[in-house]
This record gives structure tokens, C-alpha cells and sequence, in this order.
């Protein structure tokens, strides 16, 4: 069988072929390579939040006429700081955070580390959709939560985030996919996973197949990542109605 | 006479300063009393919405005061403001419900922010719903109701904190006029059982004459007229009072002095086509339609009409005594209009 594939891949001029097979087949490094990809990522998709929704809660609330203004002078410094840090590319923002790393983490290479600059990349990013979704909010409700007595605080966590939910998770898958994106990419500077695969392989050692194939999975992942968040903002949207949706089908 | 609850003394509100201020209401008084329906109407951009919004302090007054229950609420900080809004309650053109939320959970929305336990505000909320003819709909959201149910949820949720005043705000102006009679009916029904005072912002007519007692006119940020509806109907003294009282920008001076001229309103009774038709059938006379602002839906007409009745005396007044007897019609001649 493999045999075949190794005389199929050859015959098609393309080089080291038993090497990448032999990587290929070696489940448990794949699977290591994938987690890497994933883990990254993820817990820095989450810390981004931490930072990036109170934020971007901060951005549509303290302005002039929102719910809680702010001094100007403070929403200018934080608007500045947002689209500053969106301004620089990633690779770049990748090597100026290198002692923040080593500050937090005590090291600046491996996968852990670059969760610290996909953080910094993303908090502003995810501040931004934030701010998005919450703009959506229909003025009048507010104005009625108002009517009835809430405080600021309340229509934030009662009335903007619960009526802005389908959108903001909307807004959380496509933070995902692009900080995954980032993550791949971090992979060139000392990161791991499926991005250092497919460069270092792919491009450094002229490992074609296990290029296309690391390629192949990070699609797979973005699809599973798009698909479980639409799935669930269309669920969690009570606005569309039932019987509605049954008479357009 | 019932005491006011409330009073606004001297109130304007400027938009903006310099060369671009707006002065939206300028020197307002106005008594509201204890458990009437009172109306406030006026052409669009004279200031109602300012007005309401001014009543529970959504917009701050820029000089002047507004005396809610006792309590001078310009005077209030921002958290004893909070607490006094749960005595004067709002509902929108715009429904302005928690999408997100089923209507159950609406209704207890303003309780969920007084603390009040989730056990009890369900209870109450469940009984609000009742009260609305909405029972059957406590597990629906928003988005599964007509825009007149809608409504009633909205009036259910703005009762939820037992208010001493509900505010509307065109709170029947995105309805059909069917639906527009249905809402008006429960504000009224609410405010014969539970004694609230409501006020009702309108740019319609037809909404004043259904269930208000008293109005006052706004034109151009001012109340040029206030009093009974029936008296400022019947006899509106300023331009701006005619031109809302009149349909269609009628101006009945214009009228020949021969003429008697009648306004009818419609409150949901047969559309105006049938009445002028069996009017000729029925009595052999023929009036003139000097100008109608009616809609006709189902059959059914709400709006006003001004009718020049004929010069011979005896036909005029059989066409009168005609239309005086239809139902859901109601009839004033329009007095003096040759100044
Ligand atoms: N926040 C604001 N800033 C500046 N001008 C305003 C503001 N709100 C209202 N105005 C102005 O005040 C005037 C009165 O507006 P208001 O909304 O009270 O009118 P309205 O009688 O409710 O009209 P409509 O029937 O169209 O609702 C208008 O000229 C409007 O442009
Ligand atoms: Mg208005």
C-alpha cells in the first residue's frame, strides 16, 4: 500500500517522499502538532476576552450620549491604544512583545509564549467586535430600561450583553478563527504546532505532501470553528421566529 | 376636584448652545391630575416626546421644574431618580421589548432590577399578563407576537412596579387603526380599575377623542391651548389647535358664510363612504365633504370629517339629526369659523 503511494508521489516528481509519509503516519506527533495549534490559540482567544470585552463594553457605554459617558480625554487615550495596536502587523507586534514574554512567562519560545503576543494582537481586535455588536443594540430599549430604572451597570448586564448575545458569539467565532489564523503564524517564531509544520517542513525541508496536509487541517479546524459558532448564535436567537422560519421552507 | 400628580412649572429645553440651539419647549405648566387620562398632542417636531421624556427625567430639563407624586424630581441624584421611575412608567411607539427575552420574563424584568424575589415577580407577572388578555403568550418571545400584542405586553411590564402615572409616547401609532382601538380600550380599562393616571402623547385626533379627558396642544415647543377635550374640539381658538382639530389643513374660514358646517368624528363605527351614500338615500340630501382625514380598515373608519350641510335649513337639519343617530359617530357643528 505504501509502497504504491511512495512510487505514485515519486512519479509525480515530488522529493523525500518515505520521510513524509513516515511523519504522516506517526499519529501521536500529528495529533501533538494539532493540539499545539489548538491550545495556543484558544487560551488566548479566552484571555483576549478577559481583556477585550470590558473594553469594547467601555468603547460603546462611556462615549457622549451612552449609557455611562466617560471623560474624553480617557476614551481618545483608549480608542488610540485600540487602533495602534490593530495598526501593527502581527509578525512585527510578535517580536516587540518578546520581553513582555519573558517577563510573564520567563521564556519567549515555544508555544506557551506565543500566547502571550496573540493576546496582545487579539484584546483590541475582540475589543472592536465587541463594540460592533453592541452598537446594534436598538437605542429605544435602552431608553426603556432606562425608563424603568436601571442603573448603567444593569443595562449592561441585563439588558446590552443578553440582547446583543447572537451577535457577539457571532463576533466570538470569527476572534477564533483569526487568532487560530495568528496562531499559525506565531508557529514561524518559535511556536509549534501545525503552522511551524507546514514552514518548516513544507518550506524549509521541501516537504510538499506534509505542507498540503497541515494546510488541509487548519481549514478543517476553521470550518468546525465556523460551524459549532453559527450553530449556536442561530440557536440562541430568539428573535427569529418559529413559525416564520417554517414558512419559508 | 382630584389633586395633581403632576405638576411642571416653567419647563424648557434647549438642545445644544450658540447659533445651533434648539429650543425644543419653552415655559411649559401643566397640571396633571390624580387618575385622569390626559392628552398631549401636537404636529411632529412640536415636542411631545421632549415633554414626556422631561416627565421622568430621561431629559433633563433646562430650566424649570417637574413635580411627579410630590416629588420634585429636577431635585433627585441619579439612584433617587432610578427609585421614583418605578412610579412613572413608559411605553413606545416601538415597543421597545427585550427580544432575547420571553414575555414572562419582560413583564418581570422591572421587578428583577426592584429585587423583587423571582418566585413572587413570576406570580405577579403571570397575573399582569392575565390582566392584558396576553395569559396564553408567557412562554412566547417577542418576535412570535403582532405588534398590538406587543403593546400589551409592554403595558403589562410597565404596570409590573405598580405606577402612579403610565406615559405613552405614539404608543398606538405603529398599530392599525382595529388594533389602535383595542390598545386605547385597555389604557382606558386599566385606568378605571387600577386608578393610574395616564398621559398620552398622540399626533392623532382620533386618540385624544377616544379616551382622554383633558389635552393640551403643543405647537412649536409651547401649549397654545389646554382644557376639556370636548370644549377645545368643539371651539379651537388657536391656528394650531384648527389645524390638528380640522382635518387636512382645512381652513373653515374659507367657508361661504351660508354655510353650516359640521365636524364628525369616527370612532370605529361604519367607514364615511356608506354614511354620505344612504345620507342622499335615505333623507334625499346631499352634503358637501369640505375635508376628511379618515382611514378605512375592515370596514371600520376612524378620523374626522368636515361636512358643509345644505343652505335650505329644514334639509340641514334632517341631514343632523341623521348622522346624530348613527352609532360610533360623534358630532359638533363647528361654531364662528368667520372671524
Ligand atoms: N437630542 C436632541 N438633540 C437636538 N435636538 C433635539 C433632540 N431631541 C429632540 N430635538 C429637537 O426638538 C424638537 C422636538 O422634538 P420631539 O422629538 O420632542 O418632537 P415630537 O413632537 O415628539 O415629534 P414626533 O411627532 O415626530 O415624534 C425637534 O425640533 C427636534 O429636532
Ligand atoms: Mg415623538
Amino acid at each position: 500500500m505504501s509502497e504504491a503511494l511512495i512510487n505514485l508521489f515519486e512519479s509525480w516528481g515530488i522529493a523525500k517522499v518515505p520521510e513524509q509519509i513516515a511523519y504522516l503516519s506517526d499519529f501521536g506527533t500529528l495529533a501533538f502538532n494539532v493540539w499545539e495549534t489548538v491550545y495556543a490559540p484558544a487560551l488566548a482567544t479566552l484571555f483576549a476576552y478577559m481583556i477585550g470585552l470590558p473594553l469594547g463594553i467601555i468603547l460603546v457605554i462611556g462615549e457622549t450620549g451612552g449609557v455611562r459617558p466617560m471623560p474624553k480625554a480617557l476614551m481618545s487615550v483608549l480608542n488610540t491604544i485600540v487602533n495602534l495596536l490593530r495598526s501593527v502587523p502581527f509578525l512585527i507586534l510578535m517580536v516587540m512583545v518578546v520581553p513582555l514574554s519573558r517577563l510573564i512567562l520567563g521564556t519567549s519560545v515555544g508555544t506557551a509564549a506565543t500566547v502571550v503576543p496573540l493576546t496582545v494582537a487579539a484584546a483590541p481586535y475582540v475589543a472592536r467586535l465587541v463594540e460592533i455588536s453592541l452598537r446594534e443594540m436598538d437605542r429605544g430599549v435602552i431608553e426603556a430600561a432606562q425608563a424603568m430604572g436601571c442603573s448603567p451597570w444593569q443595562i449592561v448586564t441585563k439588558v446590552m450583553l443578553p440582547e446583543c448575545r447572537p451577535s457577539l458569539i457571532n463576533g466570538a467565532t470569527n476572534a477564533a478563527i483569526t487568532i487560530l489564523g495568528y496562531g499559525a503564524m506565531a508557529g514561524a517564531i518559535g511556536g509549534g504546532g501545525l503552522g511551524a509544520v507546514a514552514l518548516m517542513r513544507g518550506h524549509g525541508r521541501n516537504q510538499i505532501i506534509v505542507m498540503y496536509v497541515a494546510v488541509i487541517i487548519l481549514v478543517i479546524l476553521v470550518q468546525i470553528i465556523q460551524s459549532i459558532g453559527t450553530a449556536w448564535s442561530v440557536k440562541s436567537d430568539r428573535r427569529i421566529n418559529p413559525t416564520e422560519t417554517k414558512r419559508r421552507t | 376636584m382630584s389633586e395633581s400628580i403632576i405638576q411642571i412649572q416653567h419647563l424648557s429645553k434647549t438642545f445644544g448652545d450658540g447659533t445651533e440651539a434648539v429650543h425644543a419647549l419653552e415655559d411649559i405648566n401643566l397640571d396633571i391630575r390624580q387618575g385622569e387620562i390626559f392628552g398631549i398632542i401636537g404636529l411632529s417636531g412640536a415636542g411631545k416626546s421632549t415633554l414626556v421624556r422631561c416627565m421622568n427625567l430621561l431629559e433633563r430639563p433646562t430650566a424649570g421644574t417637574v413635580t411627579v407624586d410630590g416629588q420634585n424630581m429636577t431635585a433627585l441624584s441619579e439612584r433617587e431618580l432610578r427609585a421614583a421611575r418605578r412610579k412613572i412608567t413608559m411605553i413606545f411607539q416601538g415597543f421597545n421589548l427585550l427580544m432575547q427575552r420571553t414575555c414572562l420574563k419582560n413583564v418581570c424584568f422591572p421587578m428583577e432590577i426592584g429585587s423583587v424575589p423571582a418566585a413572587q415577580a413570576q406570580k405577579r407577572a403571570k397575573e399582569l399578563l392575565e390582566l392584558v388578555g396576553l395569559g396564553d403568550k408567557a412562554q412566547a418571545y417577542p418576535a412570535q407576537l403582532s405588534g398590538g400584542q406587543k403593546q400589551r405586553v409592554a403595558i403589562a411590564r410597565a404596570l409590573a412596579t405598580e405606577p402612579k402615572v403610565l406615559l405613552c409616547d405614539e404608543a398606538t401609532s405603529a398599530l392599525d387603526p382595529t388594533t389602535t382601538i383595542s390598545i386605547l380600550n385597555l389604557l382606558k380599562d386599566l385606568n378605571r380599575q387600577l386608578g393610574v393616571t395616564v398621559v398620552v402623547i398622540t399626533h392623532q385626533m382620533s386618540v385624544i377623542e377616544e379616551i382622554c379627558s383633558r389635552v393640551a396642544i403643543l405647537d412649536g415647543g409651547s401649549v397654545v391651548e389646554m382644557g376639556d377635550v370636548q370644549e377645545i374640539f368643539s371651539n379651537p381658538t388657536t391656528d394650531a389647535a384648527r389645524r390638528l382639530v380640522y382635518p387636512g389643513g382645512v381652513v373653515p374660514a374659507q367657508f361661504p358664510a351660508s354655510t353650516r358646517v359640521i365636524r364628525i368624528s369616527f370612532n370605529g363605527g361604519t367607514a364615511y363612504d356608506p354614511l354620505i351614500a344612504s345620507l342622499a338615500i335615505d333623507c334625499g340630501v346631499k352634503v358637501n365633504i369640505l375635508g376628511a382625514d379618515t382611514r378605512n380598515v375592515g370596514g371600520k373608519a376612524i378620523g374626522t370629517m368636515l361636512l358643509g350641510l345644505p343652505e335650505d335649513s329644514n334639509e340641514a337639519a334632517k341631514a343632523l339629526n341623521y348622522i346624530q343617530a348613527q352609532k360610533n359617530i360623534t358630532v359638533e357643528e363647528v361654531p364662528d369659523y368667520h372671524e
